[in-house]
């Protein structure tokens, strides 16, 4: 397909802005040499070129999606016409407090909600997404070893099956990393934890239930050395639909979590954000976290920061309109709704494993929550057909394939999560695609290694892509 | 009481037999008693209409003004519609980051163009495909200077407060300095900052325009002949006019991209644009798009340099960071094409225009005056003879939204949006506070 550049003519141009209607005014300051070579092309155009876009692309709506641990679920269209609302597009972020009320009270109210389905005390809504969360989170349990004069806690433990983020988050906060192995359950070593756990301990990260699925059933007593130890413990909040509204973080022991509103919450993830990574904590902690705070304050809201606080990690008040969009679901769904999706979300995982278990191995099939990992390692060894094999034949029947070859302790990993808004029908038709796929895999193993066969591309070279980076367009050189 | 589960619950109970369990609740039987939770304390869910009703109330609560004339990192700009009628689409809405390249072509093409648009903005050789925000962009390009020999960060104390802000937190992490220079009327004092150039020092911040709106004479030599990285926040639509980052000798430039098509949105989402020096490529964090080519030679777009990201490289990576804005890009590359060459500069003139225009018509009031000596660009910063809280009380009952009040007086941002006659208004409002 054309590049927007390539159906540049010039002279071609929208007709967007009236004539200015003041004396034009230069300032006198260097000014670029030569304009940027931006596409000259008329409104058509663009909406052509988008339309035609969008097609080379698959989202939600487009089909199955079970891309495990991003919780691909349906994301409302109310919610978008909430954010999409002028009382809320339109406000300038530094505008008096007394015209902002609404808006800052959908923030004391998503914290309110958000907090009580977490067990925490305060929640900030600065972090733009679970990365930045987790920093954010960090820093809460850097700064709160020093204001304790505690300097000497300068390790974050970390499961090996843990998210990447999680040890890249641990760095940039300064911390070393120390990996604890997972059991033969999948869930973490206890010895291992136990050995690790010290005087140098800052904190833990974890996600429960993990990445392959699992509720760790240990995980009071997980909690318990790290705070034995003096330690903080971390919930990473990328699994939290399989148990919301069902079991707490706060309950399970946990000081920091941060949560994905757009996974949980159903925000729509536009190809890779902007989603939102809101930082929640225990009353202790409360002080040190990042940015302004809505606060309620004699009828009315305000805005606060803490002289504790760890600064702030991002403009303004984090992505609002992303917040609007969760207040939304967790008004819609409410106290019944926010645990009825979970054990959706949970039935849905363990019906599609079911109808998958005769015939693919899963790496840990036993208490699965909201999603599972396939191990394609003894099909690669019997027919040489890979995870990447199957997902990408997969793609030639219209489903996104799963999450490929993570978590790292699983080989030729698939990592399954249906989420609560698929149906019976579409579970029932995607392990049915599943087994006419392993059937050509066994039956016709050379065939799988060049799919996908039908869409506008086939396998790009990655490798290419790498050695020789192109990362912009080249333009014509000018006749 | 809404919902969004489509089974039946004859489907439910079927799939229940097919699990092998009586009901949903023996699939938490792995969850230890002792940290259940009881039923939470949640206001029952709402109909969809009720949903709507609670948030048109909590919208109304709020005040959205007809002029505005505040700026200081949040800008009203004119939004063309077909920007909103290309983020709308679903396929770019709801799809998550472009992993399965096969199926995700229109993103990684989309974001592709990005990259070409960022690079010519900004005359720098390579873009990412964006990062949070303005402020976290500036922490991130701080952080791709530092080595182990050289660790302080100089950052301009005219650059945006919260930008500064963002970078020390950034900073507080990692353990590293931070020093400001200080200002001479307003602008990064030039001694100042050669006297900070110490040894030690990995990089230098500053912003064009600075936060009071005033253009800066940056000094790359003296950086780079002190052995540190320039890196430039600039404001994107000023690059329709101004000198790009790369021709005043910037290694980075980064900025915040919401005056291209984003609204004000009480603050975001917004979008952090990056791009650096070519030699600077493989610390560049966050996403990147690369053209290659299928087996069969068609163009392909993939995620590339993956090699410096969080999923390989762990503790070892670049940066934490595994989204981008992609919908934000996606928002600033309609905008873009949909202003081309001539519409940004047509903007960019305007606002630097009406921002004259508003500070000349504001000076001929008795006791107003510019706080700093031109040039700028869209804001602008003037000294009152009265309070600012008395003039923006005063603007604030008209809806106007005055500028925001800084040290000495107002920083008054203009631009394209407001009109000759708002301005007027506007000006006569001040005249009236100032003068009786």
């Amino acid at each position: 397909m054309k590049l927007i550049f390539e159906r540049s003519r010039p002279g071609v141009r929208c007709g967007l802005l009236p004539p200015c209607d003041v004396p034009k005014a230069l300032p006198a300051a260097p000014l670029r040499s030569c304009p940027p070579r931006l596409p000259e092309v008329a409104e058509i155009d663009i909406s052509r070129h988008y339309t035609a876009l969008a097609k080379e692309a698959h989202g939600v709506n487009d089909g199955f999606y079970p891309l495990g641990s991003c919780t691909m679920k349906y994301n409302p269209r109310i919610n978008e016409e909430m954010a999409a609302l002028p009382g809320f597009t339109g406000l300038h972020p530094l505008q008096p407090v007394e015209t902002i009320q609404g808006a800052l009270e959908v923030l004391c109210m998503a914290e309110r909600l958000l907090c009580e389905i977490t067990g925490m005390d305060a929640m900030s809504f600065q972090p733009a997404a679970g990365a930045q969360g987790e920093f954010a989170g960090l820093l809460l349990i850097k700064a709160y070893h020093a204001s304790r004069q505690d300097t000497v806690r300068k390790k974050i433990l970390v499961p090996d099956a843990a998210h990447g983020t999680n040890p890249a988050s641990a760095a940039m906060a300064g911390y070393d990393v120390v990996s604890i192995p997972s059991n033969e359950r999948g869930c973490v070593d206890l010895d291992a934890l136990r050995a690790a756990a010290g005087p140098d301990t800052a904190g833990l990260m974890l996600t429960n239930p993990n990445t392959v699925g699992l509720f760790d059933e240990n995980i009071l007593e997980i909690t318990n050395i790290i705070h034995d130890a003096g330690g903080l413990c971390y919930y990473d909040g990328a699994n939290l639909n399989a148990v919301m509204g069902i079991v707490r973080p706060g309950d399970m022991g946990f000081d920091v979590v941060h949560l994905n509103l757009h996974k949980t919450f159903s925000t729509p993830h536009g190809c890779g954000g902007p989603g939102a990574g809101p930082v929640g904590c225990r009353q202790f902690l409360a002080p040190f976290l990042p940015g302004e705070q809505a606060v309620e304050q004699g009828g009315g809201f305000t805005l606060e920061q803490s002289t504790a606080s760890i600064g702030r990690v991002k403009l303004f008040y984090g992505n609002f309109l992303v917040v609007v969009r969760a207040l939304s679901y967790l008004l819609s769904l409410g106290r019944e709704g926010i645990p009825e999706a979970a054990q959706n979300a949970v039935l849905n995982a363990n019906y599609l494993m079911t109808l998958l278990q005769d015939r693919f191995d899963i790496a840990f099939s036993k208490g699965v929550m909201h999603e599972f990992v396939i191990t394609l390692e003894h099909e690669k060894k019997r027919t040489g057909v890979t995870a990447m094999d199957i997902a990408k034949a997969m793609l030639d029947y219209g489903i996104h394939p799963p999450t490929m070859y993570f978590p790292l302790i699983v080989h030729e990993a698939l990592m399954v999560e249906p989420t609560e808004t698929e149906g019976r029908a579409a579970l029932d038709e995607a392990a049915r695609i599943l087994h006419e796929i392993l059937d050509r895999a066994q039956s016709d193993p050379a065939a799988l290694h060049s799919a996908p066969q039908t869409t506008c591309v086939g396998r790009p070279d990655e490798v290419g892509a790498a050695r020789t980076p192109r990362l912009r367009y080249s333009f014509p050189a000018a006749q | 009481m809404g919902g969004y589960i489509p089974s039946s619950p004859d489907e439910r109970g079927g799939m229940l037999q097919a699990v092998g369990v009586s009901s949903v609740e023996a699939l938490f039987s792995q969850i230890p008693a002792a940290v259940r939770a009881g039923t939470l304390d949640l206001p029952e869910g709402l109909s969809e209409l009720e949903v709507r009703r609670r948030l048109e109330a909590l919208a109304a609560k709020n005040q959205v003004f007809r002029s505005v004339f505040r700026g200081a990192g949040a800008y009203r700009h004119y939004i063309p519609a077909i920007v909103r009628g290309v983020t709308a689409k679903e396929e770019f809405l709801t799809a998550y980051t472009p992993y399965q390249a096969e199926i995700s072509q229109g993103i990684l093409q989309s974001i592709f163009e990005y990259q070409t648009m960022i690079c010519e903005l900004t005359g720098m050789d390579v873009s990412n495909a964006s990062v949070y925000d303005g402020a976290s962009a500036a922490a991130e390009a701080a952080a791709m200077c530092r080595d182990r020999k050289r660790q302080r960060i100089l950052i301009s104390a005219a650059v945006h407060p919260q930008v500064i802000e963002t970078v020390q937190t950034y900073a507080f992490g990692a353990g590293v300095p931070v020093e400001q220079i200080p200002l001479r009327d307003g602008r990064t004092d030039p001694d100042a900052l050669r006297a900070a150039l110490a040894p030690d020092v990995c990089c230098v911040l500053q912003q064009q325009p600075n936060f009071f709106g005033l253009i800066e004479e940056v000094r790359a030599e003296a950086v780079h002949a002190a052995g540190a990285k320039l890196i430039l926040s600039v404001n994107p639509i000023s690059l329709g006019l101004l000198e790009t980052p790369a021709g005043q000798g910037a290694d980075i430039a980064v900025g915040e991209g919401q005056p291209l098509g984003m609204p004000l949105a009480f603050g975001g989402p917004y979008l952090g644009f990056m791009a650096c020096t070519k030699a600077l490529m493989r610390r560049l964090p966050g996403r990147i798009v690369g053209e290659t080519a299928d087996a069969r030679g068609n163009r392909a777009f993939v995620l590339t340099l993956q090699a410096r990201e969080q999923h390989i490289r762990r503790e070892k990576a670049s940066s934490n960071i595994c989204s981008n804005q992609a919908l934000c890009a996606l928002t600033a590359a309609a905008y873009l094409s949909a202003m081309g060459p001539g519409g940004l500069r047509e903007a960019a003139e305007q606002c630097a225009a009406k921002a004259q225009y508003a500070a000349g018509r504001l000076c001929e009031i008795k006791g107003v005056s510019l706080a700093y000596a031109p040039p700028f660009f869209h804001e602008f910063v003037t000294r009152l003879p009265v309070t600012p809280d008395a003039v923006l009380a005063a603007l604030e009952a008209e809806g106007i939204l005055g500028g925001l009040p800084v040290d000495g007086g107002i920083l008054w941002c203009v631009t394209e949006l407001c009109s000759k006659a708002q301005i007027d208004e506007m000006v006569g409002v001040v005249r009236e506070v100032c003068e009786t």
